[in-house]
């Protein structure tokens, strides 16, 4: 297989796999979540459960008044939201991700440069890089870490590195890098529904639920 | 400096300096170092008079004549042209006056005459269907005749993507077994020019190179001069800008296209197709593909063909995704499922639930 076989395999029948994979998965799980239920709490509330969920939904994007765990463990909290940021721009708003997403889904939005792009790729390896060292440093964090924890990390790195490594035509020739690239993304895909990467599904409606069992019994959020 | 070149081109009207500055753009183009130019320059001029040329036969394959469309009417009169006047081109079908077991006389001649020293072109691919009966000359499968002529060859020139890569003929599902020049002959220097066609500069920089030093000149992993095939279409785009812009042609008649936007969004195959057309240009530099309004096919790429379609964005997948129904149901269906496991699981612990007194355990 040539690389221009390779890059048409990962875009035809490796992305026609990895697509029904991450689907399947996401369903599967979503409606495993959903339907798992818990006894329904007879006690009558003591705060408006909807809206203290609501509450938490936004208010645990927000930093504590306190700074508290701002102030504890800094890496985690600002390398953990330069890398969700970063990865959010270079995902939705590279122009080629949003022709890719529009014949998908038929939905478009404008793009930015690509410079400012890569600059934010860049930035986004760097928060990455430093939160897995510091994963690595942190004696307690090394202790909790598990396989998962590093086999994710790899997954959501491999993706942007290649794509960034393949704009900057480093390493290898821009076809194999690219197509390199589309792999990584790929094995994300198969990979999220079955890992703690599905929190990118579940983080919503998991706050919504501590906030509303929490305000059902009494601490107001 | 004097030679029969010189005199040749004279007749038509090329001088000696024209000639030079030609010399020393085909060096540099290569990448070559400057003295390049004038030892290209004295080695063509001095070529050998007519009987002595280096003998050249032009193999045709399965092809469609392009390649030898491009190279005979590049710019004519062309210096790419008469390039080939230092040569003996003792066999091109298309060319050639002779026919029939003239022709076959002529190709014979020229390779017991120049045995191990002559240069052989082919053009197109070879089939190896129906042991190769599906194009033959004489009598002959392309096959035989190519390892016929190949044995006696100094190095072999693949030229055009047929030839180097199979090109259309190999396309899905290739109906005639079509493969590559490369994928038959192991044992000779083989240089690929792909390009559907290629351009003729590159050509006649790769015949200067051989008449000049006696090899072939630098390769990539592909067998393709590096010189020419050292970058991709998109890096040395002039639409390049707009792409870094994020600006981009939606359709060939919009706003954008008439500005000279970008044109990836309209299956431009330039970021991943290594070629010299946006520096070299087609007609004498006048225009190429992308200069003209259409996005880049990739033909210099093996496969091009098949590639998942010229007006999809790269970005865009190959296939449609046939999966997503299919997906959808069997994942609803497996997470019914273990909902279900679920389920039971929880009415099994709560059945085998066993209540505690107070007198259990004061025990």
């Amino acid at each position: 297989m040539n690389e221009m076989q390779f890059l048409t395999w990962v875009r035809g029948t490796g992305l026609n796999i990895a697509v029904g994979i991450f689907l399947l998965g996401v369903i599967w799980r979503l409606i495993e979540i959903y339907s798992l239920g818990r006894k329904k709490d007879l006690s009558a509330p003591r705060n408006v459960p909807g809206a203290s969920g609501w509450h938490t939904v936004f208010r645990r994007s927000m930093p504590p008044k306190d700074m508290g765990m701002v102030k504890k463990s800094p890496v985690s909290y600002i390398g953990g939201y330069v890398f969700h940021i970063g990865l959010a721009v270079v995902v939705f708003l590279f122009a080629p991700h949003i022709k890719f997403i529009e014949s998908v889904v038929g939905l478009s939005w404008p793009g930015l440069p690509s410079q400012f792009v890569d600059l934010v790729a860049v930035i986004t390896i760097a928060a990455m890089v430093v939160v897995l060292a510091d994963r690595i440093n942190k004696p307690v964090k090394r202790y909790l870490s598990t396989f998962e924890d590093w086999f994710t990390w790899t997954v959501t790195f491999l993706p942007v590195l290649t794509g960034w490594m393949a704009v900057q035509h480093l390493l290898l020739p821009y076809t194999t890098m690219l197509a390199l690239h589309i792999l990584s993304v790929e094995i994300l895909l198969v990979v999220l529904p079955f890992t703690k990467l599905f929190h990118a599904f579940t983080v919503w409606g998991s706050r919504y639920y501590n906030g509303a069992v929490n305000g059902h019994k009494g601490v107001a959020v | 400096m004097q030679g029969p070149l010189i005199d040749t081109l004279a007749r038509y009207g090329v001088s000696r300096r024209s000639f030079l500055k030609y010399c020393a753009t085909l060096a540099s183009m290569m990448a070559l170092p400057p003295s390049a130019g004038r030892a290209m320059a004295e080695a063509m001029a001095a070529a050998p008079a007519a009987a002595k040329r280096p003998s050249v036969i032009w193999l045709p394959f399965q092809e469609c004549t392009g390649c030898t469309e491009s190279i005979t009417r590049s710019h004519s009169p062309s210096i790419e042209g008469m390039i080939f006047d230092m040569v003996s081109l003792d066999y091109q079908e298309t060319l050639m006056a002779a026919a029939g077991h003239q022709a076959e006389e002529a190709l014979h001649n020229a390779m017991k005459e120049n045995e191990g020293k002559y240069l052989l072109i082919v053009d197109g691919s070879v089939p190896l269907g129906l042991d190769g009966a599906y194009s033959c000359i004489a009598g002959k499968s392309n096959l035989e005749a190519l390892k016929e002529v190949a044995k006696g060859a100094a190095a072999i020139v693949a030229m055009g993507s047929c030839a180097a890569y199979g090109g259309i003929p190999k396309a899905n599902p290739n109906p005639t077994g079509a493969v590559s020049v490369s994928d038959v002959i192991k044992d000779k220097p083989i240089i690929n020019i792909p390009g559907c066609p290629p351009i003729p500069v590159v050509m006649t920089g790769v015949l200067a190179h051989f008449l000049t030093f006696g090899s072939l000149p630098e390769m990539d992993k592909l067998g393709r001069p590096k010189a020419f095939y050292g970058e991709t279409i998109h890096d040395r785009c002039y639409r390049r800008p707009f792409y870094d812009q994020g600006k981009f042609a939606k359709t060939f008649d919009d706003e954008g296209a008439r500005k000279g936007w970008c044109l990836f969004e309209l299956g431009c195959k330039g970021p991943v197709t290594y070629n010299a057309c946006a520096t070299v240009k087609w007609n004498g530099g006048t225009s190429w593909p992308v200069e003209s309004g259409h996005g880049c096919l990739g033909c210099s790429e093996p496969d091009f063909w098949d590639g998942g379609g010229f007006y999809k964005a790269l970005s865009m997948p190959a296939d449609p995704l046939k999966v997503v129904a299919g997906a959808v149901a069997v994942g609803a269906a497996a997470g019914v499922a273990v909902s279900f496991a679920n389920r039971a699981k929880k009415s099994g612990a709560k059945g085998g639930h066993e209540t505690t007194t107070l007198a259990d355990l004061e025990k």
